[in-house]
């Protein structure tokens, strides 16, 4: 499978130069829910998006413009209706969702899906380190990564370091999302999805996240896509934004023209498509 | 009083060697219910077929331990044929138990032949034990807590590998566990069969222990087993995965124990099932009714 995806990717080379540093590339991408219902609902509606690698791709829209369904098709959670994928030159079209994880590194709105609350801290990073690798029957937890471990929960300057062997559901909301935070970056993936990460947390804590995630993308270079309703969040992180709307997109600025956006700006020219509350007060 | 302390004391050898035994059963429903949050039915079937597989291969006049080693077999095949019915043909975790249950049934008769095999008057593993010179409680329950701390101590170390790391996030977390790469299909699977192997080795066990196999002797199996980890759950609490079995064994000695000072005190046995039953009742429903959100069971798959 992944052969066909060089082959594809090979043609794709010729259209195109830049194509070397394409990370991303969603290519016409469709999706549609409860599809012969009168229920059918078209999520995505032929989404095509490049993302270059580094890049740090903020996503906003409102409710139902299709967000958390592109990562999800993205991460393999749910299945392509038509269209392709391709993360590193690679087709994962097809692969399900644990094939895909070697690429990916994701976060969820909700803190508690992102770690397993009945095991200690160290097993939960432990499990993250072997992130897309077979796991076997040596031990799950060997001395030398409960150092490294130690020396990567420092950074995040919770004093997790010192709770290794603690239960994960002793960790507030904001702690199990910095550990979510370095689970996912822990062996540095292809591509880091976040999905409204901070939108669960009380602002002091989602700023305290968002920065963290901040420093984590830039020191390690990683590209991101950042899911979020919080536009300022969208504005102001990032070196490109998107908006969705109806499973399109339908605004898609960068770099210096990105910098200079404003939250008065967008509201006033796609406020009627932005009908989310949440949104129009950010 | 003095006769019922007394009576307390001369019941603990039976129960040990009996909790011992039956404690595989609820290391097995550790597995399954604790560790992979799955209603696993499975074993009202597998516990007879593991004694089924025993006993049709002693008489047949294969080594008892060779029968045993097949009886592991036999219940960790079935546990995973649940484990398909679940994970691939989508069918609800109860019922995919439910299934293999009733299927085994049939298998069970087919296996013996018969409704029943006696075994007193054959070799088994635990004879060479019996005709020791000494009282023979001794090297009995020696035998069964050998096996039952041994497979404990198995399934702790296993529960400390990649492996084991992946199967239990399977049960607290499927989503962020598929996230990280493990196809929890799989790890669903194995535990599931690695379950009714420690149900079928416990069926085994018990008919060589009683002298006899019988299609009808897993008949509430579960709701027993799951009362054995309550009970231990109850003194020992469940944060970690040894405090688990432990708690396994030591809740499956109390329950017996307490059946056999409930029959003391004049509990018909025709109403130990009841009596079970009621026990798990009040320890499931107790939470619920103080209102307290943490004693929910979380289980997937219904």
């Amino acid at each position: 499978m992944r052969n066909c995806g060089i082959g594809g990717n090979s043609q794709f080379l010729n259209s195109e130069s830049l194509n070397y540093f394409l990370m991303v590339r969603v290519q016409k991408l469709r999706k549609v829910f409860k599809k012969g219902t009168i229920d059918e609902k078209v999520a995505i509606d032929g989404i095509t998006l490049h993302v270059k690698e580094g890049d740090f791709v903020t996503v906003i829209g409102s409710n139902g413009a299709g967000k958390t369904t592109l990562l999800n098709l993205i991460a393999g959670t749910f299945t392509t209706d038509e269209g392709e994928i391709f993360i590193d030159h690679t087709s994962v079209t097809r692969l399900p969702e644990h094939r895909r994880a070697r690429y990916l590194g994701r976060i969820f709105q909700n803190p508690l899906m992102g770690t397993a609350s009945t095991m200690t801290i160290e097993e939960n990073l432990a499990m993250a380190d072997l992130r897309g690798k077979p796991r076997g029957l040596r031990w799950g937890v060997t001395k030398s990564r409960r150092e490294f471990y130690k020396e990567t929960l420092k950074k995040l300057d919770l004093g997790l370091e010192t709770r290794l062997k603690d239960s994960v559901s002793l960790l507030s909301g904001g702690q199990r999302q910095s550990l979510t935070l370095l689970m996912a970056t822990l062996s540095l993936p292809k591509l880091l999805l976040l999905d409204e990460h901070t939108a669960a947390l009380d602002p002091k804590t989602a700023q305290r996240v968002i920065e963290l995630t901040e420093k984590v993308v830039r020191e390690n270079h990683l590209t991101t896509i950042m899911v979020t309703h919080n536009m300022q969040q969208a504005i102001r992180y990032g070196n490109r934004m998107i908006m969705l709307h109806e499973g399109k997109v339908k605004f898609d600025v960068r770099g210096d023209d990105k910098n200079a956006l404003t939250v008065e700006e967008v509201v006033k020219r796609f406020g009627a498509d932005l009908k989310d509350e949440a949104l129009l007060c950010a | 009083m003095d006769s019922i302390l007394s009576g307390f004391l001369r019941t603990i050898p039976i129960s040990l060697e009996q909790g011992l035994a039956y404690g595989l059963v609820a290391l097995g429903i550790v597995i399954t219910f604790r560790i992979l949050s799955f209603p696993d039915l499975t074993v009202d079937g597998s516990f007879p077929l593991g004694a089924a597989v025993v006993a049709r291969l002693i008489v047949e006049g294969v080594p008892p331990f060779y029968g045993i080693c097949f009886a592991i077999v036999a219940g960790f095949l079935a546990g995973c044929c649940t484990g398909v019915l679940y994970t691939k043909l989508k069918i609800n975790s109860l019922l995919a138990g439910i299934l293999m249950m009733t299927v085994l049934y049939s298998f069970n008769l087919r296996i013996m032949g018969k409704s029943n095999i006696q075994l007193l008057t054959v070799d088994t593993f635990l004879t060479p034990l019996e005709n020791l010179p000494v009282n023979r409680f001794i090297p009995i329950i020696a035998f069964f807590l050998v096996v039952s701390f041994g497979v404990k101590i198995l399934t702790d170390l296993f529960m400390h590998t990649q492996l084991g790391f992946a199967m239990r996030a399977t049960g607290d977390n499927e989503q962020m566990i598929r996230a990280l790469g493990v196809n929890t299909d799989n790890t669903t699977i194995l535990g599931l069969g690695i379950s009714n192997a420690f149900v079928a080795l416990s069926g085994a066990l018990v008919a060589q222990d009683q002298g006899f196999s019988d299609v009808g002797m897993g008949i509430g199996m579960i709701v027993a087993g799951l009362a054995s980890i309550i009970i231990g759950e109850a003194l020992l609490g469940k944060h970690t995965v040894q405090r688990m079995t432990l708690a396994a064994l030591i809740g499956s000695f109390l329950y017996k124990e307490i059946i056999s000072i409930g029959l003391r005190l004049g509990l018909a046995p025709t109403d130990l099932k009841l009596a079970t039953g009621i026990m798990v009742i009040l320890a499931l429903g107790i939470p619920a009714l103080k209102r307290e959100k943490e004693g929910k069971l979380h289980l997937r798959g219904v």
